[in-house]
């Protein structure tokens, strides 16, 4: 019996795991530190808080998708609720002069989504599954909606502001300035993310990896799936209210669109892109996820539309999403036979390349003529300029996309051909499963 | 008193009745692949603007015959070519995609037809009262919506129950191995049934653009309701939609027509907590939380009966 249990159970830490694992955390650290020594400027460092926020938003929603199996479409609420909880602490805080330092408000963020995912987490949390993702949709557009309703707490359209440099300074530290903001905002993100990670290890972490992957025996060696999905979500509406507290300070406002359905499909698109099966998985996808936001939305107007389409293609052919597509390559790399899969994907890449260019030309086109059709149509889209009104650039838009889309079909063929042969080829060295 | 009582029930079984239109597409989607179509309200938006945009050219009487079977034709299109390929990725992959599919259709309409409501207008011919009830006109144009519900219900229900295609729908419902091997493409039926419930979802849409508003985010306003409906109904019941839908469409419709308040019925809070955020719940109206009702009506029935009306399953 020993000696069953001796092998089921994880050897413990070596040394050299501990090091490794401390120094990990203490390397992110040390980086949060010194990337505004690096990148500085005031847009950076708004960039910067707004991923970090979005790194705690999207791994609290990791918990409930990724973890538990549950997928939500309502977790906005506990983002929201947060926010709006913390805006009016602020003004509680500072008009009252009370000794609580700008810090510790995110906490209270925390406290009210922990507070009202216990509230009605009991009634989501009863079924798994597409009636989970329902009822989280209904539950969120009740709340959303409550929300233009009772007018004098959420304040209705506009809003509810506060003024953060109104509380305690602490070692003359007011808060003014955005890069106390994004100290503030990196030392929380540190915090919730090492936390959330020690989530995963603990024994409730791994109950809820046992409801996601058969509910039917967690059941029966005697656990309750619903107990343990509801804790799990308490916790991720905890993790959700620290990131709304955080987005409202950083903001100085809360108003309805941070319960939004906007909101909450921002975060899924977030934690799935980048992938949801592993724990950095939705870091990837915060970041990616707000950059992309930020720089689409230079570059062309229906930037939301190559987002939802880009969603899309992640679900249809990457469903481990970003980071899934990376460790895939791990046997490879480590069997030595990444080499034979790198040409074919760089033959691969040309066709879909000319196919997106090509997509991207009819979008734009056909954009400008419903748009604004009496306009020059000259424009410039993603910087490169070109004519709309020519036929030529119709004519070149189709034989990119057909063109584009038989050649890479064919490529990518081959793409699945030549991976198959170097994982064989590491399974060979022993370097895969 | 009994004015409002009789006109309240007319628009509340008229709006229940093309809740259950689009329900009805959604419930027997899912039942059939497993999957709760989110894109399912986009169908009926994409019905309502091609309808607009066909009436516009050709008259209102094409664009219901022709707008539907568009939409009927890409949604078979989505399912051949989208659906089915994420299928061996499981349920949330399946949902997933609706989900990103709902988000695009509302770029692309936005991008096609502007933010703002277009001009969808009853067609002249239904432009008349149909009758008068104390000294209320009642528009024909919603006389005409509610027959066309009924009628394609009751059309659903003898296609369903008593034609040869209706058995073999239900047959690959339970037993898709047994009916493939019996000879039917499975493949093709479930493309079909894809196809037909949305464009059941975009005869809702014809003939409710132009009663209610036509624009972007329709879908995204209705949407949620009809998962409210499928989901209190309980998941995959045909009747349980269609009850669920009556009882949607007779209690939003009632809670409209209603203008009390907690502050009518006991009296007015003391001044002392007037102006808190409680004052708030103290005075809003039965007409005012209208829109929460469904989502009250649905956090109801799951703390009462997790698995909906007449749901049989758990999960």
């Amino acid at each position: 019996m020993s000696d069953i249990t001796a092998r089921v159970a994880p050897p413990p830490p070596t040394a050299a795991d501990n090091l490794k694992f401390y120094g990990l955390w203490a390397a992110v650290a040390i980086f949060l530190l010194v990337l505004p020594k690096v990148f500085g400027t005031g847009g950076a460092l708004t960039t910067f808080s707004l991923i970090g926020i979005s790194i705690i938003f999207a791994l609290s929603y990791n918990i409930l998708l990724g973890q538990t199996g549950m997928l939500s479409f309502g977790h906005a609420v506990y983002y929201g609720l947060g926010g709006f909880l913390v805006i009016h602490a602020i003004n509680i805080i500072g008009g009252n002069k009370w000794a609580i330092p700008l810090p510790l408000v995110p906490l209270i963020g925390g406290l009210a989504g922990l507070a009202f995912a216990i509230l009605l987490g009991w009634v989501s949390t009863q079924r798994s599954g597409t009636a989970f993702a329902m009822i989280s949709l209904g539950v969120a557009e009740l709340v959303a909606s409550s929300a233009l309703i009772l007018r004098t707490f959420f304040g209705g359209e506009a809003g509810i502001s506060a003024n953060r440099t109104k509380l305690l300074s602490v070692f003359g530290w007011n808060f003014g300035p955005q890069i106390q903001i994004y100290y503030l905002v990196a030392a929380w993100t540190l915090i919730c993310m090492i936390a959330m990670y020690a989530l995963t290890r603990t024994p409730l972490g791994r109950m809820c990896n046992a409801v996601r992957d058969n509910p039917e025996r967690v059941q029966f060696v005697g656990y309750d799936p619903h107990v343990v999905r509801y804790i799990a979500f308490c916790f991720s509406g905890f993790f959700a209210g620290i990131a709304g507290a955080l987005a409202a300070i950083n903001f100085e406002i809360a108003n309805s669109a941070y319960l939004g359905a906007v909101q909450s499909g921002t975060v899924l698109f977030a934690a799935y892109i980048g992938g949801v099966g592993f724990f950095i998985g939705p870091i990837v996808g915060a970041i990616f996820v707000t950059l992309l936001s930020l720089g689409l939305s230079d570059l062309t107007h229906v930037w939301q539309l190559y987002f939802g389409l880009f969603f899309i293609v992640v679900v249809m052919f990457a469903p481990g999403g970003i980071t899934g597509l990376l460790m895939m390559h791990r046997p490879l790399l480590r069997g030595g036979t990444l080499g034979r899969v790198l040409p074919s994907y760089l033959v691969a890449l040309v066709p879909t390349v000319a196919l997106m260019i090509g997509l991207m030309l009819a979008i734009e086109s056909v954009v400008h003529y419903t748009m604004n059709p009496t306009e020059n149509p000259n424009i410039k889209a993603f910087g490169i300029p070109f004519n709309a009104a020519s036929p030529l650039t119709w004519v070149l838009a189709l034989i990119l996309i057909v063109g584009g889309f038989i050649v890479a079909r064919m490529t990518w063929k081959r793409v699945a051909i030549a991976w198959d042969e170097a994982l064989t080829a590491a399974r060979a060295k022993g370097m895969a499963a | 008193m009994l004015e409002l009582v009789v006109i309240s029930t007319l628009n509340g079984v008229l709006f229940g009745m093309l809740l259950f239109l689009m329900a009805s597409g959604l419930t027997v989607i899912f039942s059939m692949l497993g999957v709760l179509n989110f894109a399912h309200a986009s169908f009926y938006m994409l019905g309502a603007f091609f309808g607009f945009q066909i009436s516009r050219w050709f008259g209102f009487w094409p664009a219901l015959l022709v707008a539907p079977i568009l939409a009927g034709i890409i949604g078979a299109g989505v399912e051949r070519f989208g659906l089915r390929q994420v299928h061996r990725n499981g349920h949330v992959a399946e949902l997933l995609f609706t989900f990103g599919l709902a988000f695009a259709i509302e770029e692309v309409v936005q991008i096609i037809w502007g933010k703002s409501p277009v001009d969808f207008r009853v067609p002249s011919s239904l432009d008349f009262p149909a009758f008068t009830i104390f000294s209320t006109n009642y528009p024909a144009y919603k006389m005409f919506m509610l027959l066309v519900s009924v009628a394609i219900f009751l059309a659903l229900l003898v296609v369903l129950k008593r034609t040869r295609v209706g058995m073999i729908v239900q047959a690959a419902l339970t037993h898709p191995h047994m009916v493939g091997h019996l000879g039917h493409n499975v493949g093709r039926i479930f493309m079909m049934v894809f196809g037909v419930g949305t464009a059941l979802a975009a005869v809702a849409g014809v003939i409710a653009g132009p009663a209610l508003v036509t624009q972007s985010n329709m879908a995204g306003l209705l949407g949620p309701i009809l998962f409210v409906v499928v989901v209190v109904g309980g998941l995959g019941s045909l009747p349980g939609a269609f009850i669920a839908s009556l009882l949607i469409g007779l209690v939003q419709t009632f809670a409209v027509s209603m203008n009390g308040s907690l502050s009518e019925v006991f009296g007015p809070l003391s001044p002392a907590y007037a102006s808190t955020w409680l004052s708030d719940i103290w005075n809003v109206t039965v007409a005012q939380i209208a829109p929460i009702m469904p989502y009250v009506l649905l956090v109801l029935i799951l703390a009462l009966r997790p698995m909906g009306l007449l749901g049989t399953r758990e999960t």
